[in-house]
């Protein structure tokens, strides 16, 4: 079946896969889909060659584990296919979505929806991430079982916390017969109660109610105890608090299998910014909220030292008419896949933080690891999905550019050093960065 | 930039202007002088210190602030409010005669403020109108009843009246303004 | 006298965003409006031809009543919508509202509203002037200035003033508004209340934090009581009224360990018994009548001074 003509190679850019230890430059061929070879200065038949620009680098397709694409339910605010092209264009090839829809995401046949629409769109893969509990109620356990054979790669009731140490540590005793990890959205109920931004100087002057770092930490040391007692897989969905960094750092030193993710958001803003402009800026309103200095610092630091395995973006589209409301009345979220890549760059990679192989780590190994799907890392015989980064390229936000259905992102008008060039998934240039110079190469003429 | 009245002259024209209130009211009785903010308020003092020697009699003597009553004030499309001063009139005006002071007399629309603001504090039995300086350009039918100087001016020149209470010495100056309207 | 001649913005949002001129200027010019109040005619036609929105989504009589007179005083046109139930009411938004109100070319908005920053939300929608009259638990800026007036005229100065504040700090926009006023004018603030009720970062705001009325009280020139509000007595914020009472009450015993020449301050309506003792409440170190009166003042000389901002 293999026609020459499916053929192309990337040829001369550098490529970094830390799983594969890679990283220099190298020719990769892609045929039918998948990655035929990699190497320097493989043959080219009749391929067609694409002269990866200098400065552009090729990375095994990133991957956020976090994402709200909303169908079914709240089309309105995404749909399966506006959220995996938006993935896209921000540079993902593959993205697991929370199961907090309409209905949940609680039974195989809502996993089967989803993963059918998302055929039909053919953008990002889709890693369909069941409910722990049926309606994510806290109640009843779901078919895990059937789930997982319908497609589901973790549990989770991701907008509120598993509701009971009882229900998390049995969900953690039952996911832990297929390997599969639970999710948890941490957050003691009491403590968080009405409120809506993170319980400190600002709110108290903002005259907001508080939600502590600690309702963050508290549940999130309940699930490491349960983790280690249980032997199950536990991950700390976006993790805020610097407190809730040292609890994580803990069990990870007594050997619990205790992994965790931070969002962009939590490593580039803080609370500060609820006071610019006319303040209140909804756009800034997610939970768990914008912290401090010392957590966002406790961030970066996990993101330094390994602590952090996992960086997602919480994507959490809303319309702009549920977001043009009171503060205390919007609801909580932003949009993070299109800003995310530059945002790393710039504020990690650029920053001297971290180096670029760790990100793809951080953005692609890792989470296929945890998740257990294909993926992070380049290899000879599997689907050719690969990212390739400007990181250079400067970039100006436009929220109202933004391919994602929703607009609620805090980043417009920032100025960032760092872009997707371009997109490939099975093989296919689904994405060229109209903005970033010769990026056009990628795309078949 | 001539200076058209000097202290001494300022001084003299205040006594004059004295002596035409009690020649025209036939006394001080039932007189009280109430000077515009801000230059007037001295020169009001001024009066009644001028009225007692002359006459040997008290003449209270109050303050008005018509920035609230100004018929420019909401025409602004662009710029502060004027600040605003207090106001205090210690006395009941109904019944009595005013003597309303002002240090120049121009269009005539700070005096029809005034006069609008007095008339919220009550009845007089009359007004009557005190300028250190009558420049002309009337845009109202007001006339002053006692006038310092009559100063002939264009509406390209400025009046600047200097009050030794207010600015340290009393002289009143006339400047042209380039390109002032 | 005052350096500043204006205010810098068109809205009046908190305290937060005066400068220590312009407050001057705002308590200067209310005391020139003060005298107004003392006329057989209490009205001015500074307003005149003006259109001035009440919008309150809380109810708020004293306050309300307030911004009327001030703007009857300034002989505005004034429209009061009062929106009934609180902010969780389904149905029209806020933006929404404040697009209907734009479309009567409204020059003021003043709003009372139940989320704090909603007069910002409306800020970045209408074309109007807005005046916060009390958002949530943030800011209730008016009260602070007719607060600030009342102390200056019983004690001349802010500067150096020794004002405690007690009661409910954590969700009272008083005190917010307050303490930033005090701190800008050099007041010397100490606030008081239960230790579940202080709010994180106050002392940051450079004011003494306690929860010792007798610590807050000794020396003070000025204490100023903040209403504790009935919700907040049970539950998990406070065991019960008696003990409030007992702990934080104003009375004159207490009153005794102040400056001899001590004001006591309210902003009302006052629970007597409960954060304040009827003595207290009614006896020669009130001028809570006095904050009333002023309160007419304060908000005539924001209404002013914000009107002849229009379209700058
Ligand atoms: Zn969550």
């Amino acid at each position: 079946m293999a026609h020459a003509t499916d053929a192309y190679v990337l040829k001369g850019g550098r490529v970094v896969d830390p799983r594969a230890g890679r990283d220099g430059h190298f020719d990769i061929r892609i045929e039918n889909g998948l990655v035929a070879a990699i190497g320097k200065d493989l043959p080219l038949d009749d391929a067609r060659v694409v002269e990866v620009p200098a400065g552009f680098v090729s990375t095994p397709g990133l991957i956020d584990m976090h994402v709200h694409l909303r169908e079914p339910g709240q089309e309105h605010k995404e749909t399966i296919a506006t959220g995996t092209w938006s993935a896209v264009v921000g540079g993902f090839t593959g993205v697991a979505c929370m199961p907090n829809t309409d209905p949940v995401n609680d039974s195989a046949s809502v996993t089967q929806f989803i993963l059918k629409r998302a055929a039909e769109a053919g953008f990002a893969r889709v890693y369909p991430i069941g409910a722990v509990s049926l309606g994510s109620m806290g109640d009843q356990m779901t078919e895990m079982g059937d789930l997982r054979a319908a497609g589901c790669v973790a549990f989770t009731d991701d907008g509120k916390p598993v509701a009971t140490a009882l229900l998390m540590r049995r969900a953690l005793e039952y996911a832990g017969m297929f390997d599969v990890p639970i999710i948890e959205h941490c957050e003691d109920p009491s403590l968080k109660g009405d409120g809506v931004a993170h319980e400190g100087a600002v709110a108290a002057m903002l005259g907001l109610r508080g939600i502590p770092g600690v309702a963050e930490s508290i549940m999130a040391e309940r699930d490491i105890s349960l983790a280690e007692v249980t032997g199950g897989r536990i991950h700390v969905a976006h993790m805020s608090a610097r407190q809730t960094m040292r609890a994580v750092r803990d069990g990870k030193s007594r050997g619990v299998r205790v992994t965790c993710e931070v969002a962009p958001h939590h490593f580039t803003l803080t609370d500060e910014a609820l006071k610019d402009g006319a303040g209140y800026n909804t756009n800034l309103k997610m939970n768990p909220p914008l912290r401090e200095e010392a957590d966002r610092l406790a961030m970066i630091e996990g993101l330094r030292d390994g602590s952090v395995d996992i960086i997602s973006t919480d994507h959490a589209p809303h319309h702009a008419d549920e977001k043009a409301l009171e503060f205390d009345r919007a609801p909580f979220g932003i949009v993070g896949l299109e800003t995310c890549v530059p945002l790393c760059l710039d504020r990690l990679v650029h920053a001297g933080v971290i180096s670029l192989s760790r990100l793809v780590e951080l953005l692609s190994s890792n989470p296929a690891s945890l998740l257990k799907i294909p993926g992070g890392t380049i290899a000879v015989g599997a689907p050719a999905d690969l990212t390739v980064l400007a990181p250079d390229a400067p970039v100006t936000v436009r929220t109202a550019a933004l391919v994602s259905k929703s607009k609620n992102s805090p980043f417009d008008a920032w100025q960032l050093r760092g872009a997707t060039a371009a997109t490939i998934v099975g093989g296919r240039v689904l994405y060229a960065n109209p903005a970033v110079a010769d990026a056009a190469r990628f795309v078949a003429t | 930039m001539p200076i058209v009245m000097d202290a001494d002259r300022v001084g003299r024209s205040l006594t004059r202007i004295a002596h035409e209130i009690l020649e025209r009211n036939r006394g001080a009785d039932n007189l009280a002088l109430i000077g515009i903010r801000a230059r007037g308020v001295p020169l009001a003092e001024r009066l009644a210190a001028n009225l007692k020697t002359a006459g040997g009699q008290d003449v209270p003597t109050g303050s008005l602030d018509i920035t609230l009553y100004r018929d420019d004030l909401m025409k602004h499309q662009v710029g502060p409010q004027p600040i605003l001063r207090c106001t205090d009139i210690p006395f009941s005006i109904d019944g009595r005669t005013i003597l309303l002071v002002d240090d120049v007399l121009y269009t005539g629309r700070t005096i029809r403020a005034a006069l609008d603001a007095l008339i919220d504090f009550g009845r007089p039995n009359a007004i009557q109108l005190v300028v250190l300086v009558d420049r002309g350009h009337r845009e109202l039918p007001i006339r002053a009843d006692y006038v310092g100087r009559n100063v002939p001016t264009s509406r390209q020149q400025s009046v600047q009246v200097r009050l030794l209470e207010i600015d340290g010495r009393d002289e009143v100056e006339v400047d042209e303004v380039e390109g002032a309207s | 006298m005052t350096a500043a001649t204006k205010l810098r913005s068109r809205h009046l949002l908190g305290i937060a965003e005066l400068d220590p001129d312009e407050i001057e200027l705002i308590l200067d010019t209310a005391v020139a409006m003060k005298e107004i109040g003392t006329r057989t005619i209490k009205k001015v036609p500074a307003l005149r031809g003006r259109t001035v929105v009440n919008l309150f989504f809380e109810a708020s009589t004293r306050t309300r009543l307030s911004f009327e007179l001030a703007e009857k005083r300034l002989s505005a046109d004034t429209m009061g919508i009062t929106v009934a139930g609180s902010s969780v009411t389904k149905g029209e938004t806020l933006a929404d509202t404040a697009r209907t109100l734009e479309a009567m070319s409204p020059d003021l908005i003043v709003i009372r509203h139940a989320a704090s920053g909603s007069p910002h939300l409306l800020s970045t929608i209408c074309k109007a002037g807005i005046v916060n009259a009390g958002d949530g638990t943030h800011e209730h800026p008016t009260q602070a200035l007719l607060d600030a007036l009342t102390m200056r005229e019983r004690k001349g100065r802010l500067a150096g003033l020794k004002v405690a504040i007690v009661g409910d700090l954590l969700h009272s926009r008083v005190l917010r508004s307050n303490v930033l006023l005090l701190t800008k004018m050099g007041a010397e603030v100490r606030a008081c209340g239960p230790a579940t009720l202080i709010p994180l970062g106050l002392k940051a705001l450079g004011v003494h934090v306690t929860t010792s009325i007798d610590e807050a009280v000794k020396d003070a020139d000025v204490v100023m009581m903040l209403r504790v509000q009935h919700e907040r007595m049970h539950g998990l914020f406070l065991p019960s009224l008696r003990e409030y009472f007992s702990l934080f009450g104003l009375t004159p015993a207490r009153l005794e360990h102040a400056a001899s020449n001590v004001i006591v301050m309210h902003p009302g309506p006052m629970n007597r018994g409960v954060e304040i003792d009827s003595a207290v409440a009614d006896g020669p170190w009130s001028v809570i009548l006095d904050q009333v009166a002023n309160g007419v003042a304060v908000r005539m000389a924001v209404l002013y001074l914000l009107a002849g901002e229009e379209l700058t």
